[in-house]
């Protein structure tokens, strides 16, 4: 599985980061996506599938 | 189930056939949409795409790739009028008529209006996104603008507005901009920004009528007749949910769709998004909430019981969360934020624009509150305590 992310969609709503810790941050100062892991082990699928569904701006690529 | 309508065609109603596709759904999906442009997404329109910063098209939620992948029956420009829940049908404005086994309401909002001045040219709302490219147009001229209503949008627009170099004023019937959204502490350190930023305030005002010279408005009158001389006016006093096309479906309307807790309306049923009125589990009160993270989270909920039917359904329990740009100003909340609530300030200094505020009523925390503070706000998020029914 691998993550791509687009900073110029991101709205910084963090909705990412609720629901995939381990894959997501944000900036402090206006929010924006920070992807820590972009190639998550499989057992972090189902939250990053949640984590992109979630994404208000459709800023979150899933590929598999 | 064999057959899934879903009628409206924004952000709701898209996530709710993503999610019925991901879910394992392979029947037939069919999808209403009173407008003629694919899905789109609403919170750019009174910022980026009324200032000119992005292109139209890219409002678009999904590519036509990524559509086809749903495999959907996408009737666009198409408005429902009628839904009969025992014959399990939805009919359209043209009289098409289709048969569902499962219906989620995904409808959305109308802007109100006020109840005069309706015919003056350069009287606007901004929902959709012909609204919205109108009103960038009337802006190109360099008029005086003057926005009614400090809400969410009503401040977005005259931030943006501003922005472009237009004359603004704003006019609010709340003490300050957002205190029913966020309380009159932090309304304060918004009205603060405008004026700063040289948005002229008429707080703690209502409007009385709209002047018109040839046709086209030309100026608002106050309560206390102060008139304010305007070319262009953006009515942004709020919205009613659309629900006109159910009146006559027996469904239990109120201010939305009634829905249960798990936001089913009847069997096989449901709604979600901006129509959705539900009572929220964790305040036993019925709720309904105009946010964009909403959207997404309860057209999920909303699908994935549809699909599980009623022995598997689960409730729909969100911390809400909600956000707004304005000017350099990025103000995000999660939870409630009641106009009396106690405000403590916990990270940051509000004089610098730049702390997080945690919400206090009935000895909980009940809402968190960023003000350029993204990241920190999110630590707070798990003090947010279930508030309980009032």
């Amino acid at each position: 599985m691998k993550v791509i992310i687009d900073e110029n969609k991101c709205v910084g709503a963090g909705q990412c980061v609720l629901a995939a810790a381990d894959v997501f941050d944000q900036r402090d100062e206006d929010g924006i996506v920070v992807l820590l892991n972009p190639l998550p082990p499989d057992d972090l699928g189902a939250q990053v599938e949640d984590a992109a569904l979630r994404c208000p701006a459709l800023a979150i690529e899933v590929v598999k | 189930m064999d057959h899934i309508v879903l009628v409206g065609a924004s952000a709701a109603g898209l996530t709710a056939a993503d999610a019925l596709r991901l879910e394992g759904f392979t029947g037939t999906l069919t999808m209403v949409g009173e407008e003629l442009c694919p899905p789109y997404d609403r919170p750019p329109l009174s910022k980026h795409v009324l200032a000119g910063t992005l292109e139209p098209h890219k409002t678009t939620l999904r590519q036509d790739a990524d559509l086809q992948r749903l495999r959907m029956d996408l009737k666009l420009g198409r408005r429902a009028t009628h839904l009969d829940p025992a014959a399990r049908t939805v009919t359209l404005a043209d009289g098409d008529r289709l048969d569902f086994d499962g219906l989620i309401i995904a409808t959305g909002l109308r802007p109100r209006r006020l109840p005069f001045g309706r015919d003056l040219a350069g009287v606007h709302v901004l929902r959709t996104l012909d609204e919205a490219l109108t009103l960038r147009a009337q802006l190109l001229a360099g008029p005086r603008v003057v926005v009614i209503g400090a809400g969410f949008l009503g401040t977005e627009i005259a931030a943006t507005t501003r922005s472009l170099g237009l004359d603004v004023t704003l006019v609010g019937i709340e003490p300050t901009p957002l205190a029913g959204q966020l309380g009159t502490q932090v309304g304060g350190l918004v009205a603060d920004m405008h004026q700063e930023n040289g948005v002229r305030l008429c707080m703690g005002r209502s409007v009385t009528d709209l002047l018109g010279a040839g046709g086209r408005v030309s100026a608002v009158v106050l309560d206390d007749d102060t008139l304010l001389p305007a070319d262009v006016v953006v009515v942004a006093i709020g919205s009613v949910p659309a629900v006109d096309w159910l009146a006559d479906s027996g469904l239990p309307l109120g201010d939305g769709v009634l829905c249960d807790s798990t936001c089913q309306v009847a069997p096989g049923i449901y709604a979600a998004g901006d129509v959705a009125n539900w009572p929220h589990p964790l305040t036993g009160e019925r709720t309904r909430l105009e946010q964009r993270t909403n959207a997404t989270q309860q057209a999920l909920t909303a699908a994935r019981n549809l699909l599980a039917g009623p022995g598997g359904a689960k409730p729909y329990a969100p911390i809400p969360f909600g956000w707004t740009d304005q000017y350099d100003a990025k103000i995000q909340f999660h939870g409630w934020c009641p106009a009396d609530a106690r405000i403590e300030y916990v990270d940051g200094d509000p004089q610098a624009r730049k702390f997080v505020a945690l919400y206090h009523a009935g000895g909980r925390v009940v809402g968190a509150l960023g003000w350029n503070s993204a990241r920190t706000l999110r630590a707070y998020h798990g003090r947010l305590a279930a508030p309980i029914a009032a």
